[in-house]
């Protein structure tokens, strides 16, 4: 019992269930499953799916965070990725002897494979400029943040690029063994980034670059190479969200993919209990903390908050989420309620 | 100058109870000071000298006890509500701004104001007198109007006492205000207290140097395992008696003293570590050391000589400008501390707490930590392997904790510092460079820290020692090398005296 009322998730779960009891409240067909076209069908599988790629995105903030960092060029990079992914392949239906196929620009592969490499270099940019340059890890990747769009904007030519080519569109709306093919890769993301920070040193090492870098350097961790790959990795996450929102949407829109995302990835990683202080941190606290973003943007929408403050809605939900996860305000609560009664 | 107590105490603390999870840090503890003394709190690390100063002042409040100020009981619940009391505190580390003038450190949070509600702008120049005034009564004539980071550590201790002062203080508590001056800043230090003292002010003196205890205090107060051994007037409780007090068993206060011999093989053999004309602009200036395995080369000089920034150039914190580092006989270029790692150095850094422990991990993850970082990220030692080692170490150096699991921002100083030393002995390192390895750590730690590492040098391994005590460089070296404004100014062979090294600091040898 106490290691359950100790367990760092315990607040982030509770949270989760909380929104979808609400949810099921609200909306009494909320758990309802259907088997519709070959696969799952249902608000709760709507959520997931559109929950991956932000679940991606907050994978790599969390290291970054872990790292006593901050990447708010996220948002950017998702724009960048999903455009170059967007124009590479592009696409036309031909119709060739009565059947009909769907020709890409460049091989698919390589449009992704390029657009993953963008992605990396923007990570590696950032963390260049953090670690070895010096720079404040929020104005080192605020410089992106502003150049990213712009320079998204460019690769699409300004336009909103449509794609034509049916394999691409599986990545964000296909489904495999009944569930959301997006699904798929945030977890295979999770299972190898779990893997890799406990099976290797590097939890380990992130959490003593966290806690105190300099220390960390005195013991021999190579503490400017890990920062470099963490950003690097944070910017191949959210090479791969770019290329889920892309081929969710057919289309890829430099102004506005993946718009504000980094604040979402941001909100993720602290709703599942890793400080932004850096050190400890949770990998799946951070999954937590995505569905309950998209959790809970799904009620807002379900519910029939109109448009205009459905934001007001989001961020006074968040405040209270905020408020109930730290301890701090727990005590104080307690004391209220218990102490202040008590006849003095 | 130990004069007759009044009736009644300024200050009275009585069974004093303090828990932190399923640890007593305080159980029944009782402290009384008086105006006019200054009184001296004693112990071995984690003994509970810190947690009883962090009670008094509001820190952590008491789970059980009674306060009383010149008779009255009161209740000090926060560091604000304590300092309205009259209770300062300086501690260990001056916690200033740095940035910050002199005058705004003193009078942070209570600026003078101009005007005669005192709701107008901030009296810069009142603010400036006044704290002139303050440091005169320090014997200090120093522009209060320069930032506290122009000054040496010793003007900042000199600083935080004059900000405790400010507030009118009744009792001032000291937490090892001399750990990072050297003698003659000690000495001020002291004309100073004795003259607060003789002004009628509490004092409450916490420090490691028994020497200094006798040449202030007049009573002393001995904690052990966070309960009370005894209150005694200091003319009565001789050296020998004060470390079994606070130790809990007989012990001479010289063991160990022994000088080492010179190392006859490695003065022949060739050396492990040879430098010729290392230096760094503004660091070190060029200079030849050579350290052979099985060897404890001293680095005997000031504050300030450029010991530690020598450590750092060893080690590939810094880089060197010019000259060359043999290791076995083979050039090599260290440039990284994972570099120097590599070829099997260690440090062990003076600053305990900004390079040394990583707080929230814990003591077995902080032992394991440069043995991992050296094997890179694969393969990962195991739990069970890091359990194993960190138990070996706990066991071997008496590092005092709950359980390996511990985080280690938890424990006592010592045994933080020891931990740290066990970081290194877990990489088998075939030179360890430890700067301050006894800096705020007790009597008993410290000859446990020594001892280990005399050990450790008769099985092969080389050690560069720096501390500012020089009796201990003395103590345990081979050799001794004397540096001085950045420079090398001689060496001396095992069994020189602590004078010689003094003369050939003050360049009188």
């Amino acid at each position: 019992m106490r290691r359950i009322r100790n367990h760092p998730l315990l607040w982030p779960v509770l949270t989760l269930l909380l929104i979808l009891v609400v949810n099921a409240t609200l909306n009494p067909g909320f758990w309802k499953l259907q088997w519709r076209d070959g696969h799952l069908y249902g608000s709760v599988i709507d959520i997931l799916n559109r929950a991956a790629p932000l679940m991606l995105v907050s994978l790599g903030m969390t290291l970054v965070i872990a790292t006593r960092g901050i990447d708010i060029s996220v948002g950017a990079v998702v724009a960048i990725s999903a455009s170059v992914a967007a124009l590479m392949i592009g696409g036309t239906l031909v119709i060739h002897d009565g059947v009909p196929s769907y020709v890409s620009r460049y091989p698919m592969p390589l449009a992704i494979g390029c657009a993953l490499l963008v992605a990396v270099v923007c990570g590696l940019w950032n963390g260049l400029l953090v670690a070895k340059i010096g720079l404040q890890p929020i104005i080192a990747t605020l410089i992106l943040m502003v150049a990213g769009r712009g320079i998204a904007q460019l690769v699409t030519g300004g336009q909103i690029v449509t794609v034509y080519y049916a394999p691409y569109f599986y990545m964000g709306n296909g489904y495999l063994w009944g569930l959301p093919f997006a699904l798929f890769i945030a977890l295979a993301v999770y299972v190898l980034l779990y893997c890799a920070v406990s099976h290797t040193a590097l939890g380990l090492f992130i959490q003593a670059i966290g806690i105190n870098p300099s220390a960390a350097r005195l013991a021999g961790v190579k503490q400017r190479l890990i920062s470099v790959c963490v950003y690097a990795f944070c910017g191949l996450t959210a090479g791969i969200a770019g290329l889920i929102i892309s081929s969710n949407v057919k289309s890829a829109d430099g102004n506005n993919a993946g718009n504000l995302m980094e604040l979402d990835a941001i909100l993720a990683v602290t709703l599942g209990g890793t400080l932004l202080t850096g050190g400890r941190f949770s990998l799946a606290g951070s999954l937590i903390g995505a569905l309950i973003i998209q959790a809970l943007t799904s009620t807002i929408y379900s519910i029939g908050v109109p448009p205009e403050i459905n934001l007001v809605v989001k961020a006074s939900v968040v405040f209270v989420v905020m408020l109930m996860q730290s301890a701090e305000f727990r005590r104080t609560l307690h004391t209220w309620v218990f102490v202040r009664r008590s006849p003095l | 100058m130990s004069q007759k107590p009044p009736e009644i105490p300024v200050l009275e603390l009585s069974g004093i109870a303090k828990q932190f999870g399923g640890t007593h840090a305080l159980r029944g503890v009782n402290l009384r000071l008086f105006s006019g003394e200054v009184h001296a709190l004693m112990g071995q690390n984690g003994a509970g000298k810190s947690t009883l100063i962090k009670v008094l002042t509001g820190v952590h409040p008491a789970d059980a006890g009674e306060f009383r100020l010149s008779g009255q009981a009161i209740h000090a619940e926060t560091p604000i509500a304590a300092q309205n009391l009259g209770i300062s505190t300086v501690y260990q580390e001056v916690n200033l701004c740095a940035n910050l003038s002199v005058a705004e450190n003193i009078y942070a949070g209570r600026y003078p104001r101009h005007g005669a509600a005192k709701l107008w702008s901030i009296d810069w120049s009142r603010m400036q007198a006044d704290a002139r005034d303050l440091l005169k009564r320090l014997n200090l004539d120093i522009d209060v109007g320069q930032p506290l980071d122009r000054y040496s550590v010793a003007v900042q201790q000199m600083v935080a006492i004059a900000r405790g002062l400010s507030i009118s203080a009744k009792v001032l508590i000291l937490d090892e205000p001399t750990s990072s001056l050297d003698d003659d800043e000690v000495e001020r230090l002291f004309a100073v207290l004795r003259q607060l003292r003789d002004d009628g002010l509490a004092i409450l003196f916490v420090t490691h140097f028994l020497d200094q205890v006798y040449a202030l205090c007049d009573r002393i107060t001995v904690l052990r395992n966070g309960e009370l051994v005894g209150e005694y007037p200091a003319a009565q409780l001789g050296h020998s008696a004060l470390i079994s007090a606070m130790v809990g068993r007989e012990m001479d206060a010289t063991a160990g003293a022994v000088a080492r011999p010179p190392n006859s093989v490695g003065a022949q053999a060739n050396a492990l570590l040879q430098l010729d004309g290392i230096a760094r602009r503004g660091h070190v200036k060029p200079l030849q050391l050579s350290i052979h395995a099985g060897e404890v080369v001293g680095l005997g000089g000031l504050l300030g000589s450029g010991r530690t920034e020598l450590a750092r150039l060893i080690f590939g914190l810094d880089r060197s400008d010019s000259g060359s580092v043999h290791l076995r006989g083979e050039k090599v270029q260290i440039d990284s501390p994972a570099k120097a790692i590599r070829l099997g150095i260690g440090l062990c850094p003076e600053d305990r707490k900004a390079d040394g422990i990583i707080a929230e991990l814990s003591v077995r993850e902080n032992i394991a930590l440069a043995l991992q970082a050296r094997q890179g990220l694969w393969p990962a030692l195991s739990k069970a392997r890091q359990t194993e080692l960190a138990a070996h170490y706990v066991k071997t150096l008496g590092i005092k904790t709950a359980s390996v699991e511990t985080p280690i921002g938890q424990l006592s100083g010592g045994n933080q510092q020891k931990a740290v030393l066990a970081r290194w002995l877990a990489t088998t390192p075939c030179l360890l460079i430890l700067d301050e390895p006894t800096r705020g750590v007790d009597i008993a730690a410290k000859q446990e820290i020594m001892n280990e590492i005399l050990a450790l040098a008769d099985q092969g391994m080389a050690v560069l020692f720096i501390s500012s005590e020089m009796e201990e460089v003395v103590r345990v070296s081979n050799r001794i090398v004397v540096l001085r404004d950045r420079a090398k100014v001689g060496e001396l062979p095992a069994g020189s005296d602590d004078h010689a090294v003094y003369a050939l600091i003050a360049g009188t040898a």
